[in-house]
């Protein structure tokens, strides 16, 4: 058998495969968030505030109680009462849910660096992860194969949050108001409670998304630990057109994206690292420009976001 | 008419501004602060001498340019939140121009210099607003995304392309040429940057209230159908203002290049163009509002310093009340048009 380092160039595809699953877990729970929302008929731009916050806030919690799982609730429910402030906003009559969302991402972030300044030095204790790659002799091997629970958690929930929407009275009347707002009113329902409800579960969602970044990977906290993959979560969406599953496999794909670059680095590529940092947001754009289109709505749009009108 | 509904916006802005300030006091009360004396130090670190008044007028200058690259593409309808990434573009290109005007004398050199930020930043929002209108594809997101690949671009380039390595604490691009270096108007330390800012607020003021093509915008932005019908030439003026609105944050970009830094480097990244949404959104979109606006919000910011120093308040501190100030505002778009008092005299 080879000495176990010497991998060579195989430590490229490992290292980005095993980068893929750390990198996509908040991608996937931020995208799931916001699938909910967005299907309940509005847009939460902010969920990169509330990634921001919820890591803060669970690397705060863990901290100070010892317990990172705790520190995990901790950030859904921070996270849940951003996307409150965020629905109950946005049922004020005239008040634009986009603008509502660029706003909770600056209020978001500003608040996670004024509360979170303590938190910068202390080490917080961290999620435990599963150790699959225990059978392997190669360390890269272990190390990619150390995947967390949060992951499989958000794997599992992506086919629930699809067969909830389509195969339950909740998933329907969510549906429902999403699709066309009259109907829902003149079942009875109302809209405005739907909407707040639906943003406050994506955000509960984002919440723990954040809580992954500052408890497992990087696993710091520190003011440049998310730079913009909540916002990437939501355009990601437009991409899964709505629907859980295709959230789970392009949450992979922009991990992988992301993971490019350091995985380039661990091998000694630097050149361009800047460049492939870029990567994620020009695929976005990528997918955004292609997946768009003057002559129809985007495809799989909930009829009532301000975006497919 | 006009004048009754600036009274009811105005109106509106300080009451929304109050509630804010009264948010933002509770806040600091949670840390045993007493928010009087927070407030006085906010108003003495932005308004309280002609040192503070000069650091919060240099804070505004860039404001009212990234104001300007909300606001301009909102009247026509478009929602572009594109300023950080067009301040960045506009501070490369200027550098990039720098390169090949040693020998220029600065009263050419400079505007060059300006033209080139400009250029950068409009072709930046500019590609926004063509692929809105060619392609559908939402001006929000694509320039937030922008923004991101904006300051992932200046950074490659000043780590390796254009780095000037003599620079050691952290990477710069190579300055420009130093007689092309713009200093403080005469007899203050405010930078040149704060005087384009307010002329370019008033030409976008005479553009957007006194022209054909300011009309044009805002019956667009008003209703698409009945720009369509009288027969607007839409994608011309969603093209003219979206590149025109980029052209404002290059613009600060090139100024802070030309007249603060002397190169670019992250210290360009700062957020003024996040500011400048808030700015433009505050201003309700009035070229003549985002330069009051932008020098309340420049105040906000100085005084972080202060806030600081006295009560050791982390700098962020002012971040939290820019985003209390920013929700507050936009829900009170739901009051306009409720209160009698500005309603009762018409006709």
């Amino acid at each position: 058998m080879q000495a176990p380092t010497e991998l060579g160039w195989w430590g490229v595809p490992i290292a980005v495969v095993g980068g893929t699953i750390r990198v996509s877990t908040p991608y996937l729970f931020v995208s799931l968030g916001e699938t909910l929302t967005e299907k309940g008929g509005r847009i939460n731009l902010g969920l990169e505030g509330t990634l921001v916050m919820g890591a803060m806030s669970a690397y705060a919690t863990a901290y100070a109680t010892g317990s990172p799982w705790l520190g995990v609730l901790v950030a859904g429910t921070v996270g849940a009462l951003l996307g409150l402030l965020h629905g109950l906003a946005c049922n004020l009559p005239r008040v634009n849910d986009i603008a509502v969302g660029i706003a909770l991402f600056l209020l978001g972030t500003g608040l996670a660096f004024y509360l979170g300044k303590p938190y910068i030095e202390p080490v917080a204790p961290q999620l435990p992860s599963l150790a699959l790659g225990a059978w392997s002799a190669y360390p890269q091997i272990r190390a990619a194969l150390e995947i967390n629970p949060l992951f499989f958690i958000g794997v599992a929930l992506a086919p629930l949050m699809r067969w909830g929407l389509g195969n339950t009275r909740c998933g329907l009347i969510v549906r429902t108001v999403g699709d066309n707002a009259d109907a829902a009113r003149t079942l009875g329902y109302s809209v405005e409670r739907v909407r707040a409800l639906g943003t406050m579960a994506g955000g509960f969602l984002a919440g723990i998304g954040g809580s992954f970044l500052s408890l497992y990977y990087p696993g710091t906290w520190n003011e440049g630990l998310s730079s913009g993959q909540g916002l990437m979560a939501v355009t990601l969406v437009i991409f899964a057109r709505w629907n859980p599953v295709a959230c789970f496999y392009v949450s992979l794909l922009f991990g992988g994206a992301t993971a490019l670059g350091p995985a380039l680095q661990s091998v000694g590529i630097t050149a361009n690292y800047y460049l492939y940092g870029a990567a994620p947001y020009a695929l976005t754009l990528a997918l955004l420009i292609w997946s768009s289109s003057t002559k129809h709505a985007l495809v799989g749009a909930p009829s009532e976001l301000t975006i497919s009108k | 008419m006009l004048a009754r509904s600036s009274a009811e916006t105005a109106t509106i802005s300080a009451a929304a501004l109050l509630l804010s300030l009264a948010l933002f006091g509770g806040f600091v009360a949670l840390r045993g602060l007493n928010p009087l004396e927070v407030y006085s130090a906010l108003f003495a670190g932005a308004f309280g001498n002609w040192f503070a008044i000069q650091y919060t007028l240099t804070q505004a200058a860039p404001l009212m340019l990234t104001g300007l690259c909300t606001a301009i593409p909102a009247r026509a309808g478009l929602l572009v939140i594109g300023g950080e990434g067009a301040l960045v573009m506009g501070g490369v290109a200027t550098v990039l121009a720098g390169a090949g005007l040693t020998g220029v004398p600065a009263l050419l050199g400079i505007p060059i210099l300006c033209l080139a930020g400009a250029a950068g930043g409009g072709l930046w929002i500019g590609a926004a607003g063509a692929l809105r209108q060619w392609r559908g594809v939402n001006e929000t997101i694509a320039t937030l995304l922008l923004n991101y690949i904006a300051i992932a671009v200046m950074n490659h380039l000043v780590s390796g392309p254009i780095r000037d390595f003599s620079q050691v604490l952290k990477p710069a691009s190579w300055p420009i040429p130093e007689h092309l270096r713009l200093g403080d108007m005469p007899g203050t330390s405010i930078h040149w940057g704060l005087a384009a800012g307010i002329l370019v607020c008033l030409l976008a003021w005479v553009l957007m209230r006194k022209t054909t093509f300011g009309f044009a915008v805002d019956v667009l932005g008003g209703n698409v159908r009945a720009a369509q019908l009288v027969g607007l030439p839409i994608a011309r003026i969603v093209l003219t203002a979206t590149v025109l609105a980029g052209a404002a944050a290059g613009l600060a970009g090139a100024f802070e290049v030309v007249a603060v830094h002397g190169f670019a480097s992250a210290s360009l990244a700062v957020g003024f163009g996040y500011t400048g949404i808030l700015v433009a959104f505050l201003a309700r979109q009035s070229p003549l509002g985002v330069i009051l606006v932008s020098i309340l919000l420049g105040g906000i910011s100085a005084s972080g310093g202060l806030l600081q120093r006295h009560f050791g308040l982390p700098d962020a501190a002012t971040l939290v009340l820019r985003g209390i100030l920013f929700v507050v505002v936009l829900a009170s778009n739901t009051v306009y048009g409720r209160f009698r008092l500005f309603q009762g005299r018409a006709v």
